[in-house]
């Protein structure tokens, strides 16, 4: 597990801003980063302002990367507190502070293979870019997308021209099926004759999903979304218990070594613990 | 005046430059090289490192507060031999100025940290963490014991190497620093880190239960930059001839000149850097800009400089000449009352 590329840090002009749903896009100038950028990474982005007493960067996966002005990079969010209440008050012109791209992005198959790429809520955003690179290659391309309504469903449109087939859940029913996106993962992957399952959304999505395709007997890669101070591998915040290839669980680091991992490494029932197998677990033990 | 002279001394060692990263706020210094040299910073303060491998505690393991966050990392680490094999070759190899920050439990595990430090190439100073409970009396902090954290001190202090400065890293949540301070210094510490962070806990209204998994944490950033300056200003004031490393909230040049006034030779960038991680060399251009604007030569000429009388010439405080002191042979500068704007 490796970092890709070398991240950069820069200043940029939001290009543009545009209301997705229930979502809000924003458009930097970001030269360095399309170059580099791989499918499931993210970018770090300073909020508040100069002087602003958040001080921690927010963390979004890359939906898009541009060639316009030298290179841009397009992220899609909801408002969540604070950090995202001022960034969805950018408007063109002003100035962002953006770190990326950060992560591990989506392994690719080496040979064509069906890929089912599911998403919940704003998690269907880096799954656009792999879907490109992913049919660049051969591959088949399913779409699940869910989320709780029509609103946050994102990228309905484009999963159904990009994909082979695009299947649509929300729990009020408001779009495509009324459920959720694991309702029908079994079906698709059956009938598109998946080989491996990419995901992305909530952590209870991805355990599921990543039960389902071990059910199905093919690999799942998923993003997470884990709370992150600094993004960039030096704070120890976003770890999570991931075995490894000798077997040993480690508490890993989602955004170097992650954020995207193997469904079946991850122990998805002891996220948010420290698992009393892990390497170099001291139950018991408090420090500070 | 071309360029000020940023060389600061950590007992017998002088640094390039007084700008350090903060222990567990730059690992062991890989991933902030992929934003600049780090061979530029005055050193790496690396994360403490314990015996063992430690997985640390449950997430999450973060919240942010007004200018400042909590953090419960639980010193997650490698271990020592990892260490050993991997971080500290790997620092030596990119001509960085390493400042190992060590934790135990026991006394014991502190020592047995020191021993095998002792000759390991590419060592420039010890910070030892005293912010950790010791197990063998009831969890009590040893930062918080004078006795317990001298006994640290002692036996790190003797078990290092005769030419390795060792630091001991205090904790602000005690009733008089002073007191800690100078049990560490008359343990044997050849300076002090002032300051770690502050506990704290922060509780989610929503779902109305502690937002941290291991429920406190410690408290970093510009919110405690008072608390930190305090600090630096008390021990600095009762024991000028020892050096200070300032810790705490720095995010700019002119918070490092603060700690700096206060009586620091030194200062660690920690939470900064998760905001910027060029914060380190943005700080350093920012605190040489700001001493060039104020008619400043030397680094060394502003130490502990807020205990003078205002309008007192620039003077360190250690009195000219004095062996160990700052005054580097051939470059003394005389400034008369005049110079001062
Ligand atoms: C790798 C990764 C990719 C992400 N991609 C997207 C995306 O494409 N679109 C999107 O809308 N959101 C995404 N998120 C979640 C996004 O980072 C949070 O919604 C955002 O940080 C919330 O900030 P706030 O100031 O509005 O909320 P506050 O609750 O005020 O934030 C307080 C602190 O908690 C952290 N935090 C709060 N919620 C989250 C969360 N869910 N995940 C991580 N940190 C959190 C913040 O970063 C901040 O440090 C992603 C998170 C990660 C880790
Ligand atoms: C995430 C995090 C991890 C830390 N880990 C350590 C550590 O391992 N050892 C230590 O002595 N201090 C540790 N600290 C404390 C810092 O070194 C520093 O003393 C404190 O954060 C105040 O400085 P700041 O405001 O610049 O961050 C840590 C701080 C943070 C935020
Ligand atoms: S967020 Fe700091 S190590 Fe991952």
């Amino acid at each position: 597990m490796t970092v890709s590329g070398t991240p950069i840090q820069l200043r940029g002009p939001v290009l543009t801003r545009r209301q997705a749903g229930a979502y809000v896009s924003l458009t930097v100038v970001a030269p360095g980063i399309p170059e580099q950028f791989r499918p499931g990474q993210f970018v770090a982005v300073a909020v508040g302002g100069e002087g602003s007493a958040m001080l921690l960067r927010r963390a979004f996966s890359i939906f898009d990367v541009k060639p316009d002005h030298g290179g841009a990079v397009e992220f899609v969010f909801a408002v969540h507190g604070k950090g995202t209440a001022w960034l969805a008050d950018r408007r063109p012109r002003d100035v962002l502070d953006l770190v990326g791209p950060l992560g591990r992005p989506f392994p690719l198959p080496r040979y064509p293979a069906h890929c089912v790429l599911v998403g919940g809520g704003y998690g269907s955003a880096p799954l656009f870019t792999l879907a490109d690179r992913l049919r660049g290659r051969g591959c088949r391309v399913d779409f699940v997308l869910g989320a709780a309504t029509a609103d946050r469903v994102f990228g309905a449109l484009t999963a159904r021209r990009v994909g082979e087939t695009a299947r649509i859940t929300t729990e009020d029913g408001s779009l495509g099926a009324r459920g959720v996106v694991t309702d029908v993962l079994p079906s698709v992957i059956r009938e598109s004759q998946g080989d491996v399952v990419y995901a992305c959304g909530p952590m209870p999505m991805l355990r599921a999903v990543s039960a389902l395709a071990a059910r199905a007997g093919i690999p799942a890669q998923v993003a997470v979304e884990e709370t992150m101070a600094c993004g960039i591998g030096v704070c120890m915040t976003c770890v999570l218990p991931v075995i490894g290839d000798d077997d040993i669980t480690r508490m890993v680091r989602s955004c170097v070594d992650g954020p995207v991992f193997r469904g079946d490494r991850v122990r998805w029932n002891d996220a948010g613990t420290v698992p009393p197998d892990a390497l170099g677990a001291t139950a018991g033990v408090k420090v500070r | 005046m071309d360029g000020v002279d940023m060389r600061t001394r950590l007992g017998w060692i002088e640094l390039p430059n007084p700008i350090l990263t903060a222990s567990g706020c730059a690992a062991s210094g890989r991933e902030i090289a992929q934003f600049f040299d780090i061979a530029r910073l005055g050193a790496v303060v690396t994360k403490s490192i314990m015996l063992a491998p430690r997985a640390g505690r449950p997430t999450p393991r973060m919240a942010e507060t007004p200018s400042g966050m909590l953090n419960s990392i639980g010193l997650q680490g490698p271990g020592i031999d990892v260490f050993l094999r991997r971080d500290l070759p790997w620092l030596l190899s990119r001509r960085a100025r390493a400042v190992v920050s060590i934790a135990g439990g026991s006394v014991g595990e502190y020592a047995e940290l020191a021993r095998r430090l002792h000759g390991a190439p590419g060592v420039t100073a010890i910070e030892v963490n005293i912010s950790c409970p010791n197990v063998e009396d009831r969890g009590e902090v040893f930062a918080c014991n004078p006795l317990a954290a001298s006994d640290v001190v002692a036996a790190v202090r003797e078990a290092s190497g005769a030419d390795v400065p060792v630091f001991a890293k205090l904790s602000p949540d005690v009733t008089d620093i002073v007191e800690i301070a100078r049990a560490c210094v008359e343990a044997g510490a050849d300076g002090l880190s002032l300051i770690n962070t502050l506990l704290g806990m922060a509780i989610d209204t929503e779902r109305m239960r502690p937002v941290l998994g291991g429920m406190t944490g410690g408290l970093s950033g510009p919110a405690i930059r008072p608390v930190a300056v305090r600090c630096i200003w008390q021990v600095h004031e009762a024991m000028p001839e020892v050096p200070i490393i300032g810790v705490g909230g720095v995010g700019s040049g002119l918070d490092a000149l603060e700690l700096i006034l206060a009586g620091a030779s030194a200062v660690s960038v920690g939470t900064a850097i998760f905001n910027d991680p060029g914060a380190c060399m943005r700080i350093l251009r920012e605190l040489d800009d700001a001493l060039s604007e104020r008619g400043i030569a030397r680094l060394a000429d502003v130490i502990g400089l807020a205990h003078k009388p205002s309008g007192h010439p620039t003077s360190t405080g250690l009195g000219p000449g004095r062996p160990g002191g700052l005054s580097s042979p051939g470059r003394r500068h005389v400034l008369f009352e005049e110079d001062r704007r």
